[in-house]
């Protein structure tokens, strides 16, 4: 299967995200690759606007199947949420669990006025009315396929296809 | 015999199950606690200070020894945690009617504890009660007699962290009444784990125990002396009842040698920070000038306290039965 450039796709989404963008507009990214995106993306946008990073290792729901993982991540949410517009970025949607404890995270800093999610890949296979409103590729993979995105020394994003072993 | 010489804080896939002494546990296990609380630190700065990993599970606080920071600070961490929380003052209750130990323990876990915490007059009580319980139950040592309690040193180590950065390049000095002290044991354990080259401890030779240099540790009666040059002054508090059993003639006396006053620290390095276990004795073991000045962390030591504790519970409470 012929993956997308990652590189192309964060240029695709900057310009889909750049006309959303408002006075009270944030970006926050969820680890790990999330945060890379983010800063990508912020980079290409024409306004400067603030940035935070959230790790939902303590807001998911298989904690009492998987326990904590194996490394933690401070979030870091350097302004007030309440009043903003959150644009949420995540590299892959899958399930739409990671979202859902994402958005439960955002609303224990305050009450934001709107949150849009920002994807890279879109790889279908929901279990929760979750939906992508910026998305960099649509690909339809199988449950045993693992799309994960990499990052180089470069700091140079690329996607990589693994199966999952059970 | 494998199992007689496994780790009883491990369960069989090398994941802490317990959390009762910071002995034989590796360095790799102390950051990963260490790590874990950076997290949490930030949970206790938000608006809603609560995260629900620990939604519906019960944590009962049993508290066989009178104890209010401690008990606070682990009933606050649970909180935070969304767990409920119970607190027992066992001495208070049924101890005096006569029941034992593990019946009291019995009965919880019938109540579906998940979690106890624990604080005994003797050493060895939350070894005893980790032994007994379901392999579902956790248990978290909150201070046993003389022999240890794991979470103050961890909130210890994570408050040098904090202002030092790294642990391989500091000298650290422990002073006062090691002989008593649970808390001594479980920091010279953890600074000598964490890799701490050189842990010096100071006090008279009636508050050491005997072959304390053993525990990889060197020894000072000269408080001047010990206090040249560390990055790290740990104060142990001067318990007053051992005024009485005649290890030390009076508390003047003992402010006079082993008090830390502005004086005595100018000694060490000038970025040294200073720490206390509480609760403190002004004027015994610590002076108030030095308590409250500019390098003393004593107050961020509770305030770390609640984010390394809760660190524990949710690793303990996440490892596999």
């Amino acid at each position: 299967m012929q993956l997308p450039e990652a590189e192309k796709l964060v240029q695709a989404m900057a310009q889909q995200i750049e006309p959303c963008l408002g006075e009270n507009s944030v970006m926050v990214g969820m680890h790990t690759g999330g945060v890379w995106l983010a800063e990508k993306i912020h980079a290409l946008l024409e306004r400067d606007i603030p940035m935070g990073t959230l790790d939902v290792s303590f807001y998911r729901d298989d904690f009492s199947q998987s326990g904590l993982h194996a490394e933690v991540a401070p979030s870091d949410i350097p302004f007030d949420v309440t009043g903003r517009d959150i644009i949420l970025v995540d590299d892959v949607l899958y399930t739409g669990r990671s979202v859902r404890a994402a958005m439960n995270e955002l609303f224990d800093y305050g009450r934001p006025s709107s949150i849009i999610l920002a994807v890279l890949v879109d790889r279908g296979g929901r279990e929760l009315p979750i939906s992508s409103q910026v998305t960099g590729a649509v690909l339809a993979l199988a449950p045993d396929q693992n799309i994960q995105l990499n990052r180089d020394p470069q700091g140079q994003l690329s996607l990589s296809l693994r199966l999952t072993t059970a | 015999m494998a199992f007689l010489n496994r780790n009883p804080q491990l369960n069989q896939h090398g994941e802490l199950q317990h959390l009762l002494t910071i002995e034989g546990l590796g360095a790799g296990m102390l950051r990963h606690i260490l790590d874990t609380a950076e997290s949490f630190v930030s949970v206790s700065e938000r608006e809603v200070k609560k995260v629900p990993l620990l939604r519906g599970k019960s944590i009962f606080n049993l508290f066989f020894e009178p104890s209010t920071r401690t008990r606070t600070t682990f009933e606050i961490a649970a909180k935070r945690l969304s767990a409920d929380v119970i607190n027992l003052n066992i001495n208070a209750s049924s101890q005096s009617k006569g029941e034992t130990v593990l019946d009291t323990v019995d009965n919880l876990a019938a109540m579906q504890a998940d979690m106890f915490i624990v604080r005994h007059a003797e050493s060895g009580a939350a070894h005893f009660i980790a032994r007994h319980v379901a392999p579902h139950i956790h248990v978290v040592n909150a201070g046993d007699g003389r022999h240890a309690h794991p979470t103050q040193g961890l909130l210890d180590m994570y408050t040098i962290r904090h202002y030092k950065k790294e642990f391989h390049n500091l000298r650290v000095a422990i002073v006062g009444d090691v002989l008593h002290s649970r808390v001594a044991r479980s920091q010279i354990h953890a600074l000598t784990t964490l890799g701490v080259p050189e842990v010096r401890v100071i006090a008279p030779k009636t508050l050491l125990p005997a072959e304390v240099e053993r525990m990889g540790v060197q020894v000072y009666y000269d408080m001047p002396q010990g206090l040249k040059d560390v990055d790290v002054v740990i104060m142990l508090r001067l318990q007053n009842e051992r005024m009485r059993g005649a290890l030390l003639p009076s508390a003047q006396e003992y402010f006079k040698s082993y008090g830390l006053t502005q004086d005595k620290l100018a000694l060490a390095k000038s970025d040294a920070i200073v720490m206390h276990p509480g609760p403190m004795n002004r004027g015994v073991e610590i002076d108030s000038d030095v308590a409250d000045g500019t390098q003393s962390v004593i107050l961020p030591q509770v305030t770390f306290g609640i984010a390394v504790r809760m660190a524990v519970m949710s690793i303990l409470a996440g490892s596999k039965q």
